[in-house]
């Protein structure tokens, strides 16, 4: 070929140049788990269905939800959240409102009548499950998930545990709770109530190839209060029940309750509902050392809840309740004061905790108990080879979803065991800290759509008086995520490259083409989510 | 100036999303992008200017269906995108000599102009020695003819391939090859220097824009408004340069973000001499933040730091800051 004048070589590209080899790290695309992952009891992937809900797919979003939690709905209304107290997003402005864009998904599931669909092969194992509270809703639905046949054993009338007899109504409309149980009967699930269980060994012997144990907490705590007979003294779990059944216990027009938990704050909330004038919580600490979330304590005080803080009940006689002021030590400890003060009270309500009824257990060789719950090991079994246990009858934190990730930890163990093997978990990745993020990118919402964000994030703790997010306000909920570790495809990545050296592929994901980059690490700085992490060469 | 879309997540900053519909992609956010300066090229790890080129050249394609013509000053962007016999330009470019792109460009323009391609389009670029100091005179008389040619000057603030020497362009008190940092003045000499968009701006010509690395979105439209426009139109980039400014490769956009956020590039457009708008500043840093992570700057703090300097340059970005309003509420 003739060539211009002073040119000998032919003009090539420089893709002939192999820039690669100038490296000494490398960009990896990685999944880091997010804060609000890691924090979810029931070890939900939000940032997974977060990320489907923000297209607005949201049967998708709802149907990886409920891989991990099958009570969106519920957990919409009652989970105290530890995900958005996790939320790194509440280091830019405020944390995502993870609980009401769940709650959306939950209500529409029910709307549009999505459904579970079990496995068609069925494992022809039976298990046995006390109880049909969260932990043994979930263990349920986890099971049957995995082709087994499931019969829950309840001794109350109807399904739900404390969701039914605990939580009162206007915090947890029946409807959803009845809504959410129903697409588990319709997978298969059998729930036999007016049943109650005396002896799980038995069961195995009857075959059940596994017993699990969902008992919860439902006795009382007992304090002893010198009282005369004109004030009636209940315990709050009862009152509760009762008023689940239809049958509330007749208060008076003055109450007082004793305790400082969550059950305190539903049983006075609950008794100004049936009717007293006046209602007022007697706790012997500080606010700050009250044990009830503060949603609630806000809640109970706009609903004119009336707090005495620093108060211990004396005693209790003719229409009247003796307190005691307390004064914390030095240890911060309260101490009695000697100072009293009298309240008028028609009946008293003590909210001092739950016991596990362990009565179910008594006799059985190998099962032990201590500090009033039953043992168990890593695997969620009792000291009695396929007996397993979870929820509040356990040692753990006693809140509806914790009982739903024991009820899903403890169907994998069993699962497990019941081929013969150990359950494994996967090995977690690596946290994607606040300190990963490039913030820049995460642009602020502007004011006029502030009013409706907070409403978004009000709604969980008012469910019964506010409506949940319309779909408006859920999406761009959604869209605050953050996607923290875990890319969301924004492109920076494939854009910043100053040598091309990143590749878009089809399905949305990104690859590195190593023939090309330098590593010079701008994809990973510039990547929003912390999802490229640069990796020594080996050389 | 930004794409309407926001996601509160990902709103108008990021490169793309996943969600936006193909009409709002920006151009670097493409599959199909046309990479004008592709893979191969021997730019340092993190040049600023090899991204800033394609960043302006994919845009410019993307406007004009991809009828260009690039005409190239000497320079990093000539030497590293172009060592005989391998090319990384997927554009027909030209290059002639250090300090007349724009008299080439002009040229080029005309021939086409002669031959009735009224649809090509033609654009200038070099660094900002090529652009301030050799090619000054010329480009001047671009402007004052009005040529019609967009010149692209690529701000990485010294003659970065002859191995970092002070231009008319270089920021006080940084450290050079030809300002060392010894003595009372330590580094480049605290003038005012030769501010290039402003004296294009006086040249009355249709367009002046700056804009850096750091803002795609601003950066593409800009580039899109001026291939729409006819006559003289100047660009100037701000493109970090990790080996004459001593600083981390992975760091090239962040420094971009630093100077613009402190106030000491500031990001506006002109048109026909007048400012018509500017990229208001969303998250103010002292300007301490920006210098403090380039070795140029390096003699600035520490035990034997110069305070008074860095006060001196901060009241640089103060005055930008209050002459182009980048406080401001975004327009
Ligand atoms: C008033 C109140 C409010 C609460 N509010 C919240 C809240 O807002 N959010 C939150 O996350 N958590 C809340 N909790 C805690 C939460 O309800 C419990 O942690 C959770 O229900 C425990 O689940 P579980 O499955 O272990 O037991 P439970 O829900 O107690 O269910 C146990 C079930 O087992 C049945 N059972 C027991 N023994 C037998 C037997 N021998 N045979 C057959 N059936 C048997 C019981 O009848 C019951 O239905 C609240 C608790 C109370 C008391
Ligand atoms: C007339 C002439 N003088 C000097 C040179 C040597 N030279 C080549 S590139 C360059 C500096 C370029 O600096 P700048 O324009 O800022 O571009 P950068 O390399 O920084 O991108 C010089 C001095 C030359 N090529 N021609
Ligand atoms: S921003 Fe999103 S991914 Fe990150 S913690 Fe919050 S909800 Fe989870
Ligand atoms: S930006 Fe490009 S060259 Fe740099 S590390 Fe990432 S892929 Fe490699
Ligand atoms: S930069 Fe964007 S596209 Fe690239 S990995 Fe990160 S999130 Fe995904
Ligand atoms: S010296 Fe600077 S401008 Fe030149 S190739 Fe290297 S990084 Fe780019
Ligand atoms: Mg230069």
């Amino acid at each position: 070929m003739s060539k211009p004048f002073a040119i000998t070589l032919n003009i090539g590209s420089s893709l002939a140049n192999h820039t690669g080899s100038w490296r000494s790290e490398r960009p990896v695309y990685v999944n880091r788990m997010p804060p609000c992952n890691n924090a979810c009891p029931a070890g939900e992937d939000v940032q997974g269905w977060l990320y489907e809900g923000e297209s607005g797919n949201y049967e998708q979003a709802w149907r990886n939800l409920v891989r991990d939690n099958p009570f969106p709905a519920i957990m919409g209304r009652i989970c105290y959240h530890p995900c958005q107290t996790a939320c790194n997003r509440a280091d830019v402005d405020e944390a995502v409102g993870i609980n009401s864009v769940e709650r959306f998904l939950g209500d529409q599931a029910i709307d549009k009548g999505w459904q579970f669909t079990a496995p068609t092969t069925k494992s022809g194992r039976r298990i046995l499950i006390v109880g049909s509270g969260p932990s043994g809703l979930s263990a349920a639905y986890h099971l049957a998930m995995k082709g087994h046949e499931v019969v829950i054993r309840e001794s109350a009338a109807e399904p739900g545990g404390m969701m039914r007899y605990g939580i009162p109504a206007y915090r947890l409309p029946r409807e959803v709770l009845d809504a959410e149980i129903s697409r588990l009967v319709n997978i298969g699930v059998r729930i036999e109530c007016n049943t109650k269980v005396e002896n799980p060994e038995s069961a195995i012997k009857d075959g059940f190839d596994a017993v699990f144990l969902a008992i919860g907490a439902h006795l009382g705590k007992r304090a002893y209060i010198p009282a005369g007979d004109t004030v009636r003294i209940l315990d709050a779990v009862s009152v509760l029940h009762m008023t689940a059944d239809g049958e509330p216990p007749l208060l008076g027009r003055s109450v007082v309750v004793y305790g400082g938990g969550n059950t305190a704050l539903d049983a006075a909330r609950t008794a100004k509902r049936l009717g007293a004038y006046e209602a007022i919580v007697v706790y012997r600490r500080t606010q700050e050392k009250m044990p009830a979330h503060a949603s609630e304590l806000k809640e109970a005080l706009e609903e004119g809840i009336v707090m005495r803080w620093l108060s211990t009940i004396a005693w209790v006689n003719s229409g009247a309740v003796t307190i005691e002021r307390m004064e914390l030590d030095s240890a911060g400890m309260p101490q009695p004061t000697g100072e009293f003060e009298s309240l008028q009270a028609d009946s008293v309500i003590l909210a001092l905790g739950q016991e596990v009824d362990l009565s179910i257990v008594e006799g059985i060789q190998g099962i032990t108990i201590d500090d009033g719950v039953i043992e168990v090991n890593e695997f969620l079994m009792t000291g009695r080879d396929g007996i397993f246990a979870g929820g509040d009858a356990v040692p753990g934190e006693r809140t509806a979803t914790n009982a739903i990730g024991h009820g899903k930890h403890a169907a994998r163990a069993i699962n497990s065991w019941l081929e013969g093997q150990t359950f494994v978990h996967a090995p977690r990745p690596e946290l994607a800290s606040f300190d990963r993020l490039n913030t820049w990118y995460y642009s602020d919402a502007p004011k006029k759509v502030r009013p409706k964000l907070d409403a978004a994030r009000r709604a969980e703790s008012f469910a019964e008086v506010v409506q949940g997010l319309d779909e408006a306000t859920a999406l761009f909920e959604a869209r605050r995520c953050l996607s923290c570790g875990n890319c969301f495809g924004c492109d920076n990545c494939f854009g910043v490259c100053p040598d091309n050296a990143v590749i878009k592929l089809a399905d949305g994901k990104y690859e590195i083409n190593l023939d090309y980059c330098k590593g010079c690490g701008i994809c990973a700085n510039e990547c929003p989510c912390g999802a490229i992490d640069m990796v020594p060469e080996r050389s | 100036m930004s794409t309407p879309l926001k996601f509160y997540q990902v709103g108008s900053f990021a490169v793309g999303n996943r969600l936006l519909g193909d009409e709002q992609l920006s151009v670097q956010s493409r599959s199909d992008r046309t990479n004008s300066l592709t893979s191969g090229h021997r730019a340092c790890q993190g040049c600023g200017e090899a991204l800033g080129a394609r960043y302006v050249m994919d845009a410019a394609m993307a406007a004009t269906d991809g009828k260009v013509i690039a005409v190239n000053a000497t320079g990093c962007l000539e030497v590293f995108s172009t060592p005989y016999p391998e090319t990384s330009w997927r554009l027909p470019w030209m290059h002639s000599l250090f300090g007349n792109a724009a008299p080439v460009a002009t040229g080029v323009a005309f021939a086409l102009k002669a031959q009735g391609r009224s649809d090509i389009r033609v654009v200038a670029q070099g660094g900002d020695g090529g652009t301030v100091d050799i090619g000054f005179g010329p480009l001047s008389g671009m402007f004052e003819r009005n040529d019609d040619v967009l010149y692209v000057c690529y701000d990485n603030e010294a003659y970065m391939n002859t191995g970092v020497q002070r231009s008319g362009a270089t920021p006080p008190a940084a450290r050079t090859n030809t300002t060392h940092a010894v003595g009372e003045n330590p580094g480049a000499s605290f003038t005012q220097g030769k501010n290039l968009p402003k004296i294009a701006m006086a040249h009355g010509i249709p367009y002046v824009a700056t804009a850096s690395v750091s803002d795609l979105h601003d950066l593409e439209e800009k580039v899109t408004k001026a291939m729409s426009m006819h006559g003289a139109r100047y660009l100037h980039v701000l493109v970090p340069c990790p080996l004459g400014w001593g600083t981390r490769s992975e760091e090239t956009i962040k420094l971009a973000r630093l100077a613009t956020e402190s106030g000491l590039f500031p990001v506006y457009e002109a048109e026909d001499g007048v400012v018509t708008a500017t990229k208001k500043i969303r998250k103010q840093v002292p300007v301490d933040e920006y210098l403090q992570i380039q070795k140029r700057f390096s003699h600035l703090f520490g035990p034997k730091g110069n305070p008074e300097l860095v006060k001196a340059i901060q009241e640089i970005a103060n005055r930008n800051i209050a002459e182009f309003d980048l406080l401001g509420e975004a327009q």
